[in-house]
C-alpha cells in the first residue's frame, strides 16, 4: 500500500514537474540572481546545548545557522535563526546551504526531517538525557558530527573531573534541602516540575531533594500539594530584569508565601538556559546553585 | 430576513466596493469575476512557486530533466517539488475547502457567522490530534506504530468526523435534522472536546504544548505528496459534490419551509452538505491544523461583490479561498526566514482588519 502510494506519488510528481518547469520559465525572466554555492562545511546547530558545545569546543567558525533556543553564548544570537527546535522549516533550513545538521533528540517536526534527509544532508541526533553523563554523551556525540572527536574528548574529561568533585561534597554533605522548582505562576497557579525533567536532574546534581516526586513533568500544583511539599528553597528561572518582581509575585501567593522557603524568603533564580540546558555549563549551573543554597542559609551548609 | 439582495441595493453596494461594472447583468458579473479569479489564482500559484527563502534561478528549469548532478541543482530541485509545490498545491486545496465549506454552512444555517467549526469538525480534530501529540509516544503508542508521522492527522481527520456525525445524531430526529438543535448540540460537544482538550494539556509536557499550540495555530508546512494524495480525493470529491447543493441552497435562502414549496428535498439536501463539509474539513484540518477566518473572510467578501447567488458564490469561494491561503503560505515561509510564522497568524491578522473594514463600510446588515 505505502510502495503504491509512493509510486503514485512519484508519477504524480513527475507530470506536474513537466507542467511546472513549463509555466515557470515565464517568471524566470524576472529572475536573476543564482543561488550561493554550497559550501563544504557549514554546520547547522538545533538545541540550546548543542550550540553550546560547538562553540565549546571552538567550532563555531563552522556554524552558520541556529534555533531559538540557541540564545548562549550572545554571539550565537548573531546567527541566523531557523525558529523553534519543533517547528523546523526545511526551506528555511536549507537556504542555510548546510553541510550538516545538528540536532538535539526531539527535534523537528518528522515531516521537515524527512524533506532534509531526502535533501541528502546528514542529520546528526544527539540524545537528550538529564544527567551528568547525558552531557559527556552529548559532547562525545557532538565532538563526532564535527569531526573534533579528540577535542570532544578533552572537553568531556574536563568535565568529568567537576561532576566527580560535585559528586563528592554530594556525597560528603549532611542535609540535602527540599527544594521546589517553579516553571511559572501565572495567573497565581502554580506550575512545578515533578521528576523526569531537566529541573530535576540539575537538582540531583547539585545535591538537593526535588520537594515533588508524585507526578512526572512539569504541572500546575495545588494549594495543598504545596503546603504538603514543603520546600526550603523556592527556584525559579531568571526572566531577565524581575529580579524583585517575581520575588513579590512569588511572596504574594498564601500558600507560597506559607511554606519555610517563602517565610524565610528563600527564592533562587538562575538563568533559564545555564540551569536547564545540560550542555557545557550545567557542572557550573550545579556548583552555582549548590552556592547560593548555601550563601541563603548563612553557613549553615558546609562551605566550599 | 432580507431575501437575498435586489438588484439596486447592490449596484449601490458595488459602488461603495468601487466597482465599477454597473451596467453589466449580475450573472455576466460574476462569471466575469470567476475568470478572473481563476486567472489570480493561476498567477499566485506561481508567484508562490518563485518566493521563498531560497533564490532559485528559474532559468535552470528550462530544461527539468538535464543530468546536472550538482548538489544545488539536487537543493533547488527537492525545494521546488518536495517543499513549495506540494504546498501550493495543499494550500489551494484547504483554503478552497474551507472557503466553499463556510459558504456552504452559511446558506445552510442561515447564520452569516457559521464557519466549519460549527459542524464540530473544528473541536473534534483538535481533540484528535492532541490526543496524538500528547499521549502518542505513551498511552497512544501501538497506534503511532503503525500510524508513524501521520497518527496526527489521521486522529484529527477521525475525531473531526466522528463529532460531525455525533451532532448530526443528536439534531435528528424522526429523520428531520434541526438546525437549532444542531447548533446548540454543537456548542455543547465543544464544550466537551475542550475539556478533553484541557485534560490532555494538563498532562502534557512543556515541547507537547508548543506542538499543541503550533497545530492549533496551523501551518502547511508538513505537506507532502502523500498528504495530497490522501486529501485530494476526499476535498475534491466533497467540493464537486456540493457544487449540485447550489439550487437548493439559493432556495433555502428563503426559509425551509419554501425551499420544501418549491421542490427541494431539505433534508437530503442537509445531509449531503453536512457530510461533504465534514469529509473536506476534516481533512484539510487534518493536513494544515486550524487555519481560521478563510471560511467566513471569502464568502462574505463574495456575497458583497457577485451577490449571494450559490452557482456562482460556491466556485468563487473556493477560488479566492485557494489563491488566499496561498498568499498567506508564502507569506508565512518568507516573512521570518529562515524560520516560519504559523500561518493561522497570517490569516487572522490580515483577514480579521479586512473584514472589519467591510463591515464598516457597509451600511445595512449583511448581504445575506
Amino acid at each position: 500500500m505505502t510502495t503504491h502510494c509512493f509510486q503514485l506519488c512519484t508519477v504524480i510528481r513527475q507530470s506536474i514537474r513537466l507542467f511546472v518547469a513549463g509555466s515557470l520559465s515565464a517568471v524566470a525572466l524576472f529572475h536573476t540572481a543564482s543561488a550561493e554555492p554550497l559550501a563544504a562545511d557549514r554546520i547547522v546547530s538545533i538545541g540550546g546545548a548543542v550550540t553550546e558545545i560547538i562553540y565549546a569546543l571552538g567550532e563555531e567558525h563552522r556554524l552558520v545557522g541556529r534555533d531559538t533556543t540557541s540564545s548562549y553564548p550572545p554571539a550565537a544570537e548573531s546567527l541566523p535563526d531557523v525558529g523553534y527546535m519543533r517547528a523546523l522549516s526545511p526551506e528555511g533550513v536549507l537556504s542555510l546551504s548546510p553541510s550538516r545538521i545538528i540536532m538535539v533528540e526531539g527535534s523537528g517536526p518528522p515531516e521537515a526531517l524527512q524533506v532534509l534527509r531526502e535533501a541528502d544532508i546528514p542529520i546528526s541526533d544527539v540524545p537528550e538525557t538529564y544527567s551528568a553523563e547525558g552531557v559527556l554523551e552529548k559532547i562525545r556525540v557532538v565532538g563526532a558530527a564535527l569531526g573534533a572527536s579528540e577535542k570532544a574528548e578533552v572537553l568531556a574529561d574536563k568535565l568529568r573531573a567537576d561532576f566527580e568533585l560535585l559528586a563528592t561534597t554530594r556525597n560528603a554533605a549532611s542535609a540535602s534541602p527540599r527544594v521546589l522548582f517553579v516553571l511559572s505562576v501565572r495567573g497565581g497557579r502554580v506550575l512545578a516540575s515533578g521528576t523526569g525533567t531537566a529541573a530535576n536532574g540539575i537538582l540531583a546534581l547539585a545535591g538537593m531533594t526535588n520537594a515533588i516526586t508524585e507526578f512526572e513533568g512539569y504541572k500546575q500544583l495545588s494549594d495543598e500539594a504545596i503546603l504538603t511539599a514543603a520546600p526550603d528553597i523556592i527556584l525559579m528561572m531568571d526572566r531577565g530584569g524581575d529580579h524583585g518582581g517575581a520575588t513579590a509575585e512569588i511572596l504574594a501567593l498564601p500558600t507560597l508565601a506559607a511554606t519555610p522557603a517563602g517565610r524565610s524568603g528563600h527564592l533562587v533564580q538562575m538563568n533559564g538556559l545555564l540551569l536547564l540546558g545540560f550542555g557545557p555549563r550545567t557542572a557550573e549551573a550545579a556548583w552555582e546553585l549548590k552556592n547560593r543554597v548555601e550563601k541563603l542559609f548563612g553557613g549553615k551548609g558546609e562551605t566550599l | 430576513m432580507t431575501i437575498g439582495v435586489s438588484d439596486s441595493t447592490s449596484h449601490q453596494s458595488d459602488n461603495q466596493m468601487g466597482l465599477s461594472l454597473p451596467l453589466w447583468s449580475r450573472d455576466v458579473r460574476a462569471r466575469f469575476a470567476i475568470l478572473l479569479l481563476t486567472a489570480a489564482l493561476a498567477v499566485t500559484c506561481l508567484w508562490s512557486l518563485a518566493t521563498g527563502p531560497i533564490e532559485i534561478p528559474l532559468t535552470a528549469l528550462w530544461a527539468p530533466n538535464s543530468q546536472s548532478a550538482s548538489a544545488e541543482a539536487m537543493r533547488n530541485e527537492i525545494v521546488l517539488y518536495d517543499i513549495r509545490l506540494p504546498r501550493v498545491v495543499l494550500g489551494a486545496l484547504v483554503g478552497g475547502a474551507l472557503a466553499i465549506s463556510g459558504a456552504v454552512l452559511q446558506g445552510l444555517f442561515r447564520n452569516p457567522l457559521a464557519d466549519p467549526g460549527i459542524v464540530g469538525v473544528s473541536a473534534g480534530a483538535g481533540l484528535g490530534a492532541a490526543s496524538f501529540i500528547v499521549l502518542g509516544t505513551t498511552t497512544l503508542a501501538p497506534i503511532t506504530a503503525i500510524l508513524g508521522i501521520y497518527a496526527v492527522p489521521v486522529a484529527a481527520f477521525v475525531g473531526g468526523l466522528a463529532t460531525t456525525y455525533l451532532l448530526y445524531r443528536i439534531g435528528t430526529r424522526g429523520g428531520i435534522t434541526s438546525i437549532a438543535t444542531l447548533l446548540l448540540a454543537g456548542i455543547a460537544l465543544g464544550a466537551l472536546t475542550g475539556a478533553a482538550t484541557g485534560l490532555l494539556v494538563n498532562v502534557a509536557d512543556d515541547q507537547q504544548l508548543r506542538d499543541l499550540n503550533f497545530w492549533g495555530l496551523g501551518s502547511l508546512a508538513g505537506a507532502s505528496w502523500e498528504k495530497i494524495l490522501a486529501a485530494a480525493p476526499l476535498i475534491g470529491g466533497s467540493m464537486i459534490a456540493v457544487l449540485f447543493l447550489t439550487r437548493g441552497l439559493n432556495a433555502l435562502m428563503m426559509g425551509e419551509a419554501a425551499a420544501f414549496h418549491v421542490g427541494i428535498k431539505v433534508q437530503r439536501l442537509k445531509n449531503i452538505a453536512i457530510i461533504c463539509v465534514a469529509a473536506a474539513t476534516g481533512a484539510s484540518v487534518a493536513v494544515s491544523g486550524g487555519i481560521g477566518f478563510v471560511g467566513i473572510v471569502v464568502p462574505h467578501l463574495l456575497r458583497l461583490t457577485i451577490g449571494a447567488d450559490y452557482r456562482y458564490l460556491l466556485p468563487a469561494s473556493g477560488l479566492l479561498g485557494a489563491s488566499l491561503l496561498i498568499l498567506a503560505d508564502t507569506v508565512s515561509r518568507t516573512i521570518v526566514a529562515p524560520a516560519e510564522l504559523p500561518i493561522g497568524i497570517i490569516t487572522a491578522v490580515t483577514g480579521a482588519p479586512f473584514f472589519l473594514w467591510i463591515l464598516l463600510r457597509k451600511k445595512g446588515p449583511m448581504g445575506f
